[in-house]
């Protein structure tokens, strides 16, 4: 059995990454264009990653799912990034953003991995003007800041509502840069299909191309698995269609061991639910809590009058309006951490107090326009607002905006140690795909800074000092027994599925998938529907692989396919997450048992008994899953509970 | 609502294409554009025959991955959206509705509704960047950028690479997506070493690849759905003549 190494540097926290940097492994030049590593994904850990290795002179490929690496969902991240630069002279510091994210974390993220994000955010913020990405500034031509959930400072750095957008296209020059220096190769409209090992290492990965549905074997030193997180388990979140945590369970299938799988974020500012064709929920970003404030009505009877349709908010008194945020955690007010925001929003429409549909609640602007003026809010937010008009068809200008929350990032993924490396010697997992950073809840601002750190200012440093090691280890041919093996693997499940020919289509299968997670293994979750959950996850498994109807062949674009793929490594994911949220009997972050909660209802964490990361092996078809125990040893950090009031 | 739809069909690049009618019923007004298609394409299923391919991914109009020709129009009759973010109260009841792919030389059919658009990253490759490697950078603000210029350099940075533009053309011209990336690297004064050099070579690559040229009918601008404005074309331009005549930077 592998044990736990999280192979983190000895010493102070601050001298960690300086030293680990000063000591590790370098290859010289001429040694590093005989390396190869794959990148899989696109994203901003993807890409940039890939830009950074290829720059550094090794031989990379990078696969992406869809035509151009621009299309990758962090380009859909609206509010900003974090970094402790302190510009604003309000008290920021590399300590106090650690702080931060490891108390938005509530305790349950290692120590060492989250003070290096700290540490090299700043650097990020450089990197990113540099490439030309423009970042909001104020009128003295400086970089402007805005305020994100469970900070006291301004930190985040943004640019307008389209931070993801910008930061992606500034990676994405970055790898166009390599691509055409060729130390990049790109292969586009290719998924990933399996991982193959050759003595226990990864050496390369199978993938389909999803043009032609031809199976494609890659080999190479290293892999790097960089393909976003697996929200899309629920069916409806705000992930992107082709968002699939696929290769994370083929990586968990060949021996990666997949970390605190039940940790999801629930976004609380979601535009609701409209009606069972839905396909996507669509975020409205946590920036808009800076100037926005989140109400119900107070009086019960109100709330009922709105969704009969006989009252409009805008007719609510001040006085009848209940800010429940404000009310409750009167030091962050309308700026809690997402998780906390979520609750409260369930807890007023559990209670009675919804509104629209008896799911949502108000983010009203009304008193920021009187502040402000309507201009500076339109320069603040207004593609947010104009998206929330196109989509709602109200003007939120004029009327309160409704949201509602939803499933919109997953903390939990490929465990990892400090140099990111899975527990299979030479595979990578990097940004959401991984599990290092964010504990069990994430702060607004954070990903992007994750993934970039990731790939813009660490890989670029362990994975060197891993291929150190390598520079001996020839090449490998893809005609081997291991590729073979893989390849024909991959082709008999893919045969399997299209020959089913049941009468379920995947769409609706799907939606049953998203309506077990979502009902017993979402926001609020119990043993009691937890192990509801899992036999309905079993059943549905079995239902999939005797009725699944997938029309059309396997050698042309077939997206119906392709969704039945991830779907099959879809249930297997929830199987595990639902085991994961079952033994974690505390709530912590994004996981909320309703029987662990204060006297307040605020989560009740359990340190003495689950101050660990829940790390799951996978034992083969059929059996149970073991899960490890990571311990998280604070050292430098007084763990505490959590409060924002 | 009810619909008849005529969507273009076409097996591969190589095979004929054509239209077939379908027809639609009880569609709710508040539903996507894309999310009738995902009903269309699951009674597809249901009977058995190949549901109609689109590209598509966030749904929230930003990552440009989905974009259909309807009626005549990129991304449909609507205003400064993508196709995912069209809905079918925009339409009127019992309405034909014309589906048929972005038609672009440069952009060959896939399948169906799908394109195949990496001609546009190839033009970014030969030069839509400032040539930074990662690490060894100064501090972001070591060099003020002027408010405006900011303000200015984002609004052509929200270009989303979709397409659109070289669809509305006449000319299958992509003008206004290289000019938008020349713009807003030109304002900054991280991307103004380049300038020169990137206007030539990012220009070339569209010849060669293809696109068409401007003849100023605005008929991109009318149809991109982040509102990019062709003065960004006039500057491009503007950058070019000054490139090829007045710089030793000439290729």
């Amino acid at each position: 059995m592998t044990t736990l190494n999280s192979k983190t540097p000895e010493g102070e926290l601050s001298e960690k990454w300086t030293k680990y940097k000063a000591s590790q492994k370098l290859v010289n030049p001429a040694n590093k264009r005989k390396l190869d590593v794959i990148v899989v994904g696109t994203g901003l850990a993807g890409s940039s990653a890939a830009a950074s290795l290829g720059a550094l002179g090794f031989n990379v490929k990078i696969f992406c799912i869809s035509d151009s690496p621009r299309r990758a969902h962090s380009i859909a991240a609206q509010g900003g990034i974090n970094a402790a630069k302190n510009y604003q002279n309000d008290g920021d510091s590399v300590e106090r953003l650690f702080y931060d994210t490891i108390k938005g974390g509530d305790y349950r993220a290692r120590e060492a991995n989250v003070y290096r994000l700290a540490e090299v955010s700043n650097s990020i913020i450089d990197q990113c003007v540099a490439q030309g990405v423009p970042f909001a500034r104020d009128y003295s031509g400086m970089l402007d800041n805005r305020s994100f959930g469970g900070a006291q400072v301004s930190r985040t750095f943004y640019a307008k509502g389209q931070t993801g957008q910008q930061l992606l296209l500034g990676a994405y020059s970055a790898l166009s840069k390599e691509i055409k220096a060729g130390t990049v190769k790109m292969y586009e409209r290719r998924e990933m299909m399996d991982l193959v090992l050759v003595d226990n290492q990864a050496r390369g990965i199978i993938t389909r191309n999803l043009q032609n549905g031809e199976i494609e074997r890659w080999s190479a030193h290293a892999v790097v698995i960089a393909t976003g997180g697996y929200g899309n388990v629920y069916f409806l979140s705000t992930n992107a269609m082709n968002c699939n945590g696929s290769a994370a369970i083929q990586c968990y299938k060949r021996g990666a061991y997949f970390a605190n799988p039940c940790y999801v974020q629930i976004h609380p500012t979601c535009i609701p639910v409209h009606g069972e064709y839905q396909s996507k929920l669509t975020l409205m970003s946590e920036s808009l809590r800076n100037d926005g404030r989140i109400w119900v009505p107070k009086k019960i009877e109100d709330a009922q009058a709105i969704r009969e349709g006989r009252l409009k908010p805008t007719e609510i008194a001040e006085q009848d309006r209940d800010y429940y945020l404000e009310r409750r955690y009167p030091a962050f007010g309308n700026l809690v951490p997402r998780d906390i925001a979520s609750r409260a929003a369930k807890e007023r429409c559990d209670a009675g107090y919804g509104v629209g549909a008896g799911f949502a609640v108000y983010l009203d602007f009304k008193t920021a326009i009187e502040r402000l003026g309507r201009d500076k809010i339109h320069e603040r937010y207004g593609n947010l607002f104009q998206m929330y008009e196109k989509i709602v068809d109200v003007d939120p200008y004029e009327n309160p905006m409704m949201i509602y929350p939803a499933v919109h990032y997953t903390m939990g993924g490929l465990w990892v140690d400090y140099e990111l490396q899975t527990t299979i010697s030479g595979l990578f997992a990097t940004g959401e795909a991984n599990f290092s950073d964010h504990g069990a809840n994430r702060l607004g601002a954070s990903a992007l800074m994750q993934g970039l750190a990731d790939g813009y200012f660490v890989l670029p440093y362990t994975m060197q000092n891993f291929l150190s090691d390598k520079i001996h280890q020839p090449r490998i041919s893809v005609e081997s027994q291991e590729f073979e093996n893989a390849e024909k693997a991959v082709k008999e499940k893919i045969e399997k599925i299209i020959s089913i020919k049941g009468e379920k289509t995947v769409d609706s299968l799907q939606r049953e998938l998203g309506h077990i997670m979502w009902e017993y293994v979402g926001m609020g979750r119990n043993a009691e529907n937890l192990k509801k959950a899992i036999p309905l996850l079993s059943d549905l498994r079995k239902k999939f692989w005797s009725n699944v109807r997938v029309v059309g062949d396997t050698t042309s674009m077939n997206p119906e396919l392709e969704k039945a793929i991830r779907l099959a490594d879809h249930i297997e994911l929830a199987e595990v997450m639902a085991k994961d949220a079952l033994q974690r009997e505390e709530s912590c972050g994004g996981h909320y048992r309703e029987e662990f909660v204060t006297e307040e209802g605020e989560a009740k964490r359990d340190d003495e008994n689950f101050k660990f990361v829940g790390v799951w092996e996978y034992k083969g078809e059929g059996q149970d899953p073991i899960m490890h125990k990571e311990e998280l040893n604070y050292e430098f950090i007084k763990v505490q509970q959590r409060n924002y009031k | 609502m009810d619909f008849t739809l005529k969507i273009w069909r076409q097996e591969n690049a190589n095979a004929k294409g054509r239209f077939e009618t379908y027809k639609i019923n009880d569609i709710s007004p508040d539903c996507s554009f894309l999310e009738m298609l995902d009903i269309l394409n699951e009674s597809l299923v249901n009977k058995l025959s190949h549901p109609v391919c689109f590209d598509n991914d966030c749904r929230e109009g930003i990552c440009g991955m989905c974009g259909l020709y309807i009626n005549g129009h990129p991304h449909g009759p609507d205003q400064a959206i993508t196709t995912c973010q069209l809905h079918m109260r925009k339409f009127k009841d019992k309405e034909t509705i014309v589906i048929e792919p972005w038609r672009a030389k440069p952009f060959p059919i896939i399948r169906d509704l799908v394109v195949d658009r990496t001609a546009l990253d190839k033009i970014i490759q030969e030069g839509g960047y400032v040539s930074v490697t990662t690490g060894g950078i100064p501090d972001g603000n070591a060099i003020p950028i002027p408010k405006y210029k900011a303000d200015q350099a984002m609004d052509s940075a929200s270009c989303i690479g979709c397409g659109a533009c070289v669809a509305a053309c006449k000319n299958a011209s992509a003008m206004l997506f290289v000019s938008a990336k020349v713009t807003q690297l030109s304002l900054l004064p991280q991307g103004k070493p380049e300038s020169s050099i990137r206007v030539q070579k990012m220009v070339a690559k569209m010849d060669e690849l293809g696109f068409g040229n401007c003849t100023n009918t605005y008929a991109c601008e009318a149809e991109c759905p982040k509102e990019i404005k062709c003065s960004n074309i006039a500057k491009m331009n503007r950058e070019f003549l000054f490139a090829k005549v007045c710089t030793e930077e000439n290729i």
